[in-house]
């Protein structure tokens, strides 16, 4: 199953920022630090699904400098940068 | 008369909903444009099931009511009977993607809820077969209260059956109830997941096609040296697959006016028409090919989902330049024309960013461009080859659009640290599955861009070159005198003349450089239209234009022409477009301003140069 979901996850202390994330494992949104992006950056990531208890799993790195990272996002898949995947905190699965 | 009932067309982006739209009214689509804004609106005739015919009207995909971008908000307010220019839809067609159910079911909750009569399309069920993923549309229409009909749009799959359910929808209209109360985005996120994966029938672990491809198209090698190869294909193939239909475009031109020549008598009427008329615009329309092969090519890579990694792997490279790799498409697009390349920076959610790249899109060599480089390189560079497969010409070309992009990157370099500073730094895109695109809906693709184009050198094109064709046959000249100079145009192009002078540019060049302001190819004409008229001797007129320049034109203000269109805001249209995207007269003056500058500048050291070096 690709979906599992967790309504009030809890900010775990065990939780990296995303662009930490190596590419290929899986993780688990623990937390969205949403006061770091903007309005309308926060709403594209809410419309890309990020939300707590959503699994995400890297991809791709951009060819250059390593960045943007390719993430899939419950049966999505999106590019963000990694000044972005910052705000996003995961725990591994 | 009552109007017909009008369906509106929503859903995600990547939902396949233009396809759908294709597919339910075929070739019976008008483009237009939302009144105060530059959002297209594309509409259709629908033939129901029972005959009677129903107005159809695509949507710009959206991922919420929540507007993030010009285009979402056209749909929100065109669901909410808002938006000028249109009524208010009598029902509604959502699109999802059968294999993404989780995400596009949110803004179709968000749908439903807006009570109208609605169908559901689970469109794509074979891609989501394909991962290995079977649904049940039964189970999700109960959930959802409203119809839900599987199709596959591209292949023109279900449409039959939808049709029948419009029909129905229509006959007896139906509003779906409210249930949902708490209709935030994280709600009717959670509830769409909810409903996703109780829809789920079987799921088996596949490996997605689009992730295998993507391991080879985004690698951090091979990736970029793709996208270089499909670039190079690209341009490439608007050379050398345009040869053909172009001579027979040319034949089709020749044989015009010859036919015209033989009938009419020598005269002002033949002159007009020969000389004017089918010169100007068959100096244009030659372009058709080369516009239809750029346009195939962006087209093929929209479709195919191909389009969206390029801005992936291009983003860093973009983003030094201070932008972000949404630009890259709206400046790819402007290598076929900067009008649908400034019109596609709307994507561009970061104003600062958008602005930039509406500012820098010109840069990038149209197709309009084509005309005249090609005709200079043809009259001047001499075509040897100076390596194993690379001709001198080809080379100059290909320079003349490497000018073009680095005067893109100092501009944007210079532009974002001054007047568009701040701001910027997001990139978030979607990266959609790869498909096979059909073929009509690539066909029709084109067809709409023949249209405009064609309308345009019928339009324009066509009365600016019988302006000047006037203006430059009257009053006609006393012996001993040019033509082209005693004419009212001669006058004219004085004043022009005496401000390009110091750039190596001739009277002749002066006098094809203000109508050349409606289009950059006009030049060509307006040139083509000013030796025919200026031809004395009947020998000349079998001389092609190349030719004719060649004996006229010294070396370095050819070369300084070359230059100066590199630069030059040389049309109205793009302008025009500017103004209504950025919803005033600041910014088009602004871009007017320095790209002249910058067109002046090159010019004169090109010219300067090339007269130092003895060219």
């Amino acid at each position: 199953m690709i979906i599992s979901r967790n309504m009030n996850a809890p900010f775990k202390p065990d939780s990296l920022p995303l662009d930490e994330l190596k590419i290929g494992l899986r993780g688990r949104v623990a937390s969205v630090d949403w006061a770091t992006l903007d309005q309308a950056e926060a709403n594209r990531l809410r419309h890309f699904g990020f939300d707590e208890g959503v699994t995400v799993e890297p991809l791709h790195l951009g060819p250059f400098g390593r960045d943007p990272l390719a993430i899939r996002v419950g049966r999505m898949t999106v590019a963000i940068r990694k000044s972005h995947a910052r705000a996003v905190r995961v725990v591994p699965a | 008369m009552n109007p017909l009932p009008l369906v509106a067309v929503a859903g995600s982006p990547n939902a396949g909903k233009s396809a759908l739209f294709n597919a339910l009214t075929g070739a019976r689509q008008k483009v237009g444009n939302y009144p105060g804004v530059t959002v297209e609106r594309h509409s259709g005739r629908l033939t129901l099931a029972d005959g009677r015919p129903a107005d159809l009207v695509d949507l710009p995909g959206a991922y919420s009511l929540d507007p993030a971008s010009p285009d979402e908000a056209v749909t929100r307010d065109v669901l909410l009977g808002r938006q000028a220019g249109e009524r208010k839809p009598d029902a509604l067609l959502i699109v999802v993607d059968a294999s993404n159910l989780d995400n596009h079911l949110r803004f179709a909750l968000q749908l439903i809820e807006l009570g109208l009569p609605t169908i559901v399309a689970l469109n794509m069920v074979d891609l989501a077969r394909r991962d290995g993923l079977e649904l049940d549309s039964r189970k999700l229409e109960e959930a959802l209260g409203v119809p839900v009909i599987e199709t596959v749009a591209v292949r023109r799959r279900g449409i039959a059956e939808l049709n029948v359910a419009i029909n129905d929808m229509l006959d007896a209209p139906r509003c779906p109830a409210h249930h949902d109360a708490r209709a935030d985005l994280i709600h009717l996120q959670r509830r769409a997941r909810e409903l996703a994966t109780a829809a789920i029938v079987t799921e088996s672990p596949v490996r997605r096609w689009t992730h295998r491809l993507d391991s080879v198209l985004l690698h951090p090698v091979a990736g970029p040296l793709i996208l270089a190869g499909i670039l190079f294909v690209m341009f490439q193939a608007v050379f050398a697959w345009s040869q053909l239909p172009v001579s027979w475009i040319e034949a089709g031109f020749a044989m015009l006016s010859n036919g015209v020549t033989a009938v009419l008598p020598a005269g002002i009427l033949r002159s007009l028409i020969v000389d004017g008329a089918i010169g100007g615009v068959g100096a244009v329309v030659v372009f058709l090919p080369q516009i239809l092969i750029l346009f195939l090519f962006i087209l093929l890579l929209e479709a195919t989902g191909y389009m969206v990694r390029a801005a992936f792997i291009m983003d860093k490279l973009m983003h030094w330049s201070g932008l972000s790799g949404r630009s890259f498409i709206p400046l790819l697009s402007s290598f076929a024309c900067a009008v649908p390349g400034i019109m596609a920076t709307r994507t561009i959610d970061n104003p600062k960013d958008r602005l930039t790249t509406i500012l820098i899109a010109p840069l990038m060599t149209c197709s309009a461009r084509l005309p005249v480089y090609t005709l200079i390189i043809a009259a001047f560079i001499p075509n040897r080859a100076i390596g194993p497969g690379i001709g001198l010409q080809g080379l100059v070309m290909f320079g003349l659009y490497l000018a073009g992009v680095a005067g893109a990157i100092v501009a944007a370099l210079i532009l974002r640290r001054t007047v568009t500073r701040g701001g910027g730094g997001a990139f978030m895109m979607e990266l959609p599955k790869y498909q096979l695109p059909s073929f009509k809906d690539i066909a029709l693709g084109l067809l709409q861009r023949a249209q405009i184009f064609l309308k345009r050198a019928g339009t324009i094109i066509l009365g600016t070159t019988i302006v000047l064709w006037a203006l430059a046959s009257f009053p006609q000249a006393k012996p001993g005198q040019r033509q082209v100079e005693s004419s009212i145009a001669g006058h004219i192009s004085d004043g022009i003349y005496a401000v390009v002078k110091p750039i190596g540019f001739n009277h002749d060049i002066a006098l094809a450089l203000l109508p050349a302001m409606a289009a950059r190819e006009v030049a060509i004409s307006a040139i083509g239209t000013v030796y025919a008229i200026d031809s004395t001797d009947e020998a000349s007129g079998a001389k092609t234009l190349a030719e004719r320049l060649r004996g006229r034109w010294p070396l370095p203000t050819a070369l300084a022409f070359l230059a100066w269109f590199v630069f030059a805001p040389q049309c109205i249209s793009t302008i025009a477009v500017t103004r209504r995207e950025t919803n005033g007269w600041k910014w088009p003056l602004f871009m007017i301003a320095y790209l002249f500058a910058a067109a002046y500048i090159a010019a004169g050291i090109t010219y300067w140069t090339a007269v130092t070096l003895g060219l």
